[in-house]
């Protein structure tokens, strides 16, 4: 298991190197149809690999930190069972936790969904997985700024709790009718 | 260098300082997996700044403003949500490029529509997640999912 990890590990390593080295070949050949271009191209580049280096390792370290201390059972064991406004509000504040790609998601939300779990709680769960991170977070606020991260992040927690209540609805809407078309058979014709 | 650099190294910091203090091992293992993390985002992080530097240097400010600037038409809005929604660009190295966009005369409504489609609907791992969840459910989530990034980015033209 752990060698296929790694395998699968350098494989997409070698993968995006490659795909680095034609993006490279691309540049270097455009830069040189266009010379005049080199400077502004450069900088731009330059500007933004400081930006970014500044603060990837420090949210690659949470990440890393995250990951190791709460463990699958913290997130199944306060999941499983809350109900209500501190459900939404768990579901958020686990969801936004700095671990893992959404992939390692969908077999917890898989487990909480056994456990009994409102559905609700499970789709924000995911939802502010996918896109309320707090790694995440930290870096919209350094590329797109305070107000745009406060915006979107504010917006997206109302409809995330909105989107988990409608899916909710009609999951257990589709799930309710079938039994009651069974109960329409029996029922003599008007 | 930004408030933001400054608050969230020394945060990282302090929160690397109290594991370690928790559990030394584990402490350690957590830095092991920042390591492995960092390595393989690598790549990705030259690929997307040296596309960001072509894209702010060779496509003019007036294309990508017509496309999707504050005048642009509701097709340019549907068009960048959409390849947020089939693209797989890992989140943390799209707002660098979102920036890019902001920057190079994209608006508000559209980078935001874009990073959220980005983030919430996933083709890719849409397979797994009807395996781990059901039909249904993914493609409720990510349907609706959507819907909602194009609410979003259009309150966000309205807020900001």
């Amino acid at each position: 298991m752990k060698g296929k990890k790694r395998a699968v590990f350098w494989r997409t390593f070698l993968r995006d190197t490659l795909f680095l080295v034609i993006v490279l070949a691309v540049a270097v050949v455009l830069l040189g149809f266009f010379p005049e271009k080199r400077v502004v191209v450069t900088r731009v580049s330059w500007k933004f690999f400081v930006e970014l280096i500044l603060i990837l390792p420090a949210v690659m370290v949470l990440m890393g930190l995250f990951s190791v201390f709460i463990s699958r059972e913290t997130v199944v064991k306060y999941l499983g069972k809350t109900s209500g406004l501190k459900g939404f509000l768990l579901a958020l504040f686990f969801g936004a936790l700095p671990t893992g790609p959404l992939y390692v998601a969908f077999p917890l939300a898989a487990v909480l969904i056994q456990k009994g779990a409102r559905r609700a709680n499970i789709v924000i769960f995911l939802s502010a997985w996918a896109c309320i991170k707090i790694p995440q977070e930290v870096v919209e606020l350094q590329f797109l700024g305070l107000k745009f991260m406060a915006a979107r992040l504010a917006l997206i927690t109302i409809f995330v709790i909105l989107m988990g209540l409608i899916i909710e609805r009609i999951i257990n809407w589709t799930e309710q009718r079938p039994a009651l078309s069974k109960k329409a058979d029996h029922s003599p014709d008007i | 260098m930004s408030a933001t650099v400054i608050i969230i190294n020394l945060a990282t910091l302090a929160c690397f300082i109290l594991a370690f203090l928790k559990d030394r091992q584990k402490a350690i293992r957590g830095l092991a997996v920042a390591a492995k993390a960092f390595i393989r985002i690598l790549p990705l992080v030259f690929i997307i700044i040296i596309l960001i530097g072509l894209l702010l240097g060779f496509v003019p400010q007036a294309l990508i403003a017509r496309i999707i600037g504050e005048q642009a038409g509701f097709d340019g809005l549907l068009l960048v949500a959409f390849l947020g929604a089939i693209l797989h660009i890992p989140s943390l190295i799209s707002y660098p490029l979102a920036g890019s966009l902001l920057e190079g005369g994209a608006s508000v409504t559209a980078v935001a529509a874009f990073i959220t489609t980005l983030t919430m609907i996933g083709l890719l791992t849409l397979p797994l997640e009807i395996k781990e969840l059901g039909k249904k459910m993914a493609f409720l989530r990510n349907g609706l999912s959507f819907i909602v990034a194009l609410l979003i980015a259009l309150l966000m033209g309205v807020i900001l």
